[in-house]
């Protein structure tokens, strides 16, 4: 079984690089793993967040807003191609802060990223605690101001994923479930991976199984030193239209649910116990919006988001093994955009495009200052 | 927090003979159980119920008095309307009671919230007016509530025992639709000869359908390709039975295909399970004495497998005696009951073979709805399976199915079966929803209060 | 319509889309709503289908009512109080 380019994994991130191949023209066999995967992908949040990501790493910050702006073009293509909305819509977003401390250090986080890139590209700004009340009615007493970014938006991770898949099968592709790839090894000139569903063969493999590319890695010289954080989302029943745009922590989603999660950044968030954290998310999603608190959790979601050591995303072709190809992140919807219409290209092209090197697992090598 | 030795979820036969048992034993015992009053939903309201509704409700019924008694007059705590919405790997045990949310720690957790109706998706189903036949019986027991033009429609011991109390009650049903194909007699006849020896159960069983031929009840028999009519209510319902269409004109039907394992916390707490071809459904896997794949947890009654209400009561007092017994208590003697418990046993093959469910709830057509909540169609669910999705997990994220407030207990069981046919395999290798807390869905602010109330104790 | 075999219990009345039901002491709000010829509770938030209790037993979410204002109440899992205020949920209300 042969094709131009195989992608190990059908989550998010895996299904836009194959989706982003399969529109370059390359026939694309997805390997994917059984009904209990996609961990990652089903606990997305669901936002495409610019603001604040990319403090001290600008090409992070760069890459991200290019997704963003991408979005709208692959939300275009995916619902003419395959009928399926993401749900996506960009009002912008606002992150609120609960104490005048969180302001302060959001000030500063400001005026950092500001000083990076440049207040035009990056489109954040603060907003006090009349603003945010005119922006968003519902708002809390105890929220004392925030910024917002209008490159912000949302849409649904679980939507986003069947129009992924089914554009990957309209062009051609093939989506191989209980094939989790077991070992890659040299085939003439490109590569077989073996999985418990037979042997595929391609010249290009990207690694996109999350977590599992620390092992595949190993087999094709890469050094992946990506670890599992895991978060916690809750859902509520559906509700009538309260919330006009997405929050770093509360959504609404297309469906009229309240999506209540953990920050993107809160990269260090311990979770212990799962009715605890639950708890921790329900009391602060009811400080800063109190009518949810008259709302029913149906849902609770834990998933594991991919972190490098520093929190960026890794992007790297071996160099032992060339043409297969290393995405390491979290944020997949965020990322979405840049991974079909920009990533994959240049992996369909051979190379990863200088706007990656930053990216590349190397910067691990040496003790980060 | 509070810790007990035993921590029994439902206060069904199981959950009360259970902690009857264990506190006998010695054992700190609680029991949360949702309803406002003991009985489970077998014997709804007995402790309540007027000695008129109790003799029409059959002899077994009463049972559950005696039951109930001695739970009553056992060292065991007892907290109603307690809703259990999360169960970690260490046990401790979050439920929601009086508007707020409690957390208890148990040494061993003991599973007894029986068995739930499977679901029967059908053109027309969710229609106002259309029932389960345990919701016709319930409203019995709990209300004395009847209706002139009730039609039965499916298969199984408790459709007939519904119509039985029904026509006890006055008000004998307008008809029963019975979905058991003629061929079924043939194969469940190999099961008779050992079913003998639960011969009072066939007795009952010949006993119930002679009541229905003698109150004069129209059944009619190997009935298929049923389906509910109406806008906005039920207004009749349509099936072929004798190479005929039929309809018959009422506003109040109940479905019944049997009972199965209510599964909730034995998946949310990732106990093993399989799927028991002979009953259709997916069992969590128990040792000999109903403890699960995970050490200390245990599940008495119906939850480990259809043994019906005296079977549960036994199986109660057996899981407590192994609790008692591994912490050097002394326990009643389990070998008699354990004799009894297969005698009991005896007629379930027979009762399994005969009233399998119906094939046309197995495999309902493209159109009809198979997530009442979500409103998902078997042929979405088909669609999205052909789009590669290799589970109901994958199926879920897909299309919302199972995402809705009853978190997939209505559409579980059809969306693994019409996943494993779509697939050509079986339900055993496609599995179940994953299930994740809250197992019911709990006030934000509920939540948000947890462990306000009662501080929890510093780890030791 | 639907009948009571027997006439124990003390009486309790609540209020149903602005109509008198009576209840019996003790009896949940989805028994009393049927044995008042009640079948449709809710609105399905997805089509706007009429939809009605039927499990009994808190299962299936179908009976979900507004009780004194507040949403996506099971009323066959809530003893009938007397005054309660109950309406059926509509879809709008729960999402436009």
């Amino acid at each position: 079984m042969s094709s131009d380019a195989l992608v190990l994994g059908g989550g998010l991130v895996g299904a836009a690089t194959a989706y982003g191949l399969a529109r370059e023209g390359l026939s694309v066999t997805v390997l994917d793993e059984g009904d209990v995967a996609f961990r990652a992908s089903r606990g997305n949040f669901g936002l495409v967040w610019v603001q604040s990501k990319g403090d001290g790493y600008p090409d992070y910050a760069i890459w991200t807003r290019r997704s963003a702006d991408l979005w709208p073009s692959l939300d275009a293509m995916l619902k003419e191609e395959t009928g399926v909305s993401t749900a996506y819509e960009k009002p912008g977003g606002l992150h609120f802060c609960l104490s005048e401390e969180e302001l302060e250090n959001r000030k500063a986080l400001l005026a950092r990223l500001h000083n990076v890139h440049g207040a035009a590209n990056y489109g954040a700004r603060l907003v006090d605690r009349q603003e945010v009340r005119e922006m968003m009615p519902e708002i809390g007493p105890d929220v004392v101001g925030g910024t917002y970014c209008e490159h912000d938006g949302h849409a649904s991770p679980l939507y986003l994923l069947r129009a992924l898949h089914d554009g990957i099968k309209r062009r051609g592709g093939r989506i191989v479930a209980d094939a989790r790839a077991e070992t890659i090894a040299r085939d003439g000139e490109g590569y077989a991976v073996k999985t418990p569903s037979g042997t595929y063969r391609a010249g290009r493999v990207v690694l996109a199984a999350g977590l599992g590319n620390k092992a595949l890695g190993k087999e094709v010289g890469l050094d992946l030193n990506i670890a599992p954080l895991k978060g916690q989302i809750l859902v509520t029943e559906r509700t009538k239209p309260r919330l006009n745009m997405p929050t770093h922590v509360v959504r609404q989603t297309g469906e009229g649910s309240i999506m209540i999660g953990d920050s993107h950044e809160d990269v260090g968030f311990d979770v212990s116990s799962s009715s605890d954290v639950m708890a921790t998310l329900a009391a602060r999603a009811i400080r800063m919006f109190p009518f949810v608190k008259d709302l029913r959790i149906v849902r609770s979601w834990a998933a594991l988001r991919i972190m490098s050591p520093d929190g960026y995303p890794i992007y790297q072709q071996s160099e032992t093994h060339p043409g297969v190809f290393s995405v390491n992140c979290h944020s997949g919807v965020t990322l979405a955009g840049s991974h079909a219409l920009a990533l994959a290209p240049m992996i369909a092209k051979g190379a990863l495009g200088e706007e990656l090197a930053a990216f590349s697992a190397r910067r691990f090598d040496a003790p980060a200052n | 927090m509070n810790s007990y030795d035993v921590v029994v979820v439902g206060a069904g036969p199981a959950g009360m003979a259970c902690a009857t048992e264990a506190s006998r034993a010695g054992l700190s015992t609680l029991v949360l159980d949702e309803q406002p009053r003991p009985g489970g939903q077998i014997y709804r309201d007995i402790e309540v119920s007027d000695p008129g509704r109790r003799a029409l409700l059959g002899k077994d019924y009463g049972e559950g008095a005696r039951i109930a008694e001695a739970f009553r007059a056992s060292k065991a705590e007892y907290r109603s309307g307690a809703v259990v919405w999360n169960i970690d790997s260490e046990k401790r045990i979050d439920y929601s009671a009086g508007g707020r949310s409690h957390s208890v720690q148990a040494k061993s957790l003991v599973v007894a919230t029986g068995a739930i109706e499977r679901p029967t998706p059908m053109p027309g189903w969710t229609l106002p007016g259309v029932t389960t036949v345990g919701a016709v019986q319930i409203l019995l027991k709990t209300s004395g509530i009847v209706f002139e033009d009730l039609v039965l429609v499916g298969s199984g011991p408790l459709l007939w025992l519904a119509a039985t109390q029904m026509i006890a009650a006055g008000a004998p049903p307008k008809a029963i639709v019975e979905t058991v194909p003629r061929s079924r007699y043939r194969e469940a006849a190999r099961h008779f000869a050992k079913a003998l020896r639960g011969w009072r159960y066939l007795a009952k069983g010949f006993a119930m359908m002679r009541a229905v031929k003698k109150a004069g009840v129209p059944v009619h028999s190997d009935a298929a390709d049923i389906a509910i009519e109406g806008e906005i209510a039920v207004t009749a319902v349509t099936f072929t039975s004798g190479g005929t269409r039929q309809r018959i004109e009422t506003a109040h039907v109940a479905l019944h295909q049997g009972v199965v394992p209510n599964q909730q916390i034995t998946r949310l707490m990732n106990c093993k399970h399989r799927f028991d071809d002979s009953q259709r459904a997916f069992l969590p896997v128990v040792d000999e004495s109903f403890e699960t794949s995970i050490p200390g947890v245990y599940v008495a009654g119906d939850g480990a497998g259809i043994g019906g209400a005296k079977s549960a009561e036994m199986r109660g007092r057996l899981v407590a005696m192994r609790i008692a017994e591994k912490v050097g208590n002394r326990a009643g003697e389990a070998a008699k009951l354990r004799t009894e418990l297969a005698k009991d046993a005896a007629v379930r093959p027979l009762l399994e073979a005969l009233y399998a469910p119906a094939a046309d709830v197995l495999a309902p057509a493209d159109a009809t709805m198979v997530c009442r909540c979500e409103e998902i169609t078997a042929g979405q669910i088909r669609e999205a399976v052909a789009l590669g999705a290799p589970g109901p997990n994958q199926v879920k994220s897909f299309l919302r199915a199972g995402m809705g407030p009853c978190q997939g207990r209505m559409c579980g069981l059809a969306v693994s079966e019409i996943i494993a046919a779509a697939k050509g395999e079986t339900p055993s290798t496609v599995d179940y929803y994953r299930i994740r807390p809250p197992l019911k869905p709990l006030l934000l602010s509920e939540l948000a209060g947890l462990g306000a109330e009662e501080p929890r104790e510093a780890a030791e | 319509m639907p009948q009571r075999i027997d006439g124990s219990g003390e009486t309790v009345r609540f209020t149903f889309e602005g109509r008198e039901v009576a209840a019996r002491a003790g009896e949940t709000l989805a028994a009393a709503l049927i044995a008042a010829g009640e079948t449709t509770t809710r609105d399905s938030v997805v089509s706007g289908a009429p939809r009605g209790p039927f499990c009994m037993m808190g299962v299936c979410y179908e009976c979900l009512v507004e009780i004194d204002g507040v949403p996506n109440r099971q009323a066959c899992m809530i003893v009938a109080e007397p005054g309660m205020t109950v309406n059926r949920q509509t879809a709008d209300e729960v999402v436009a």
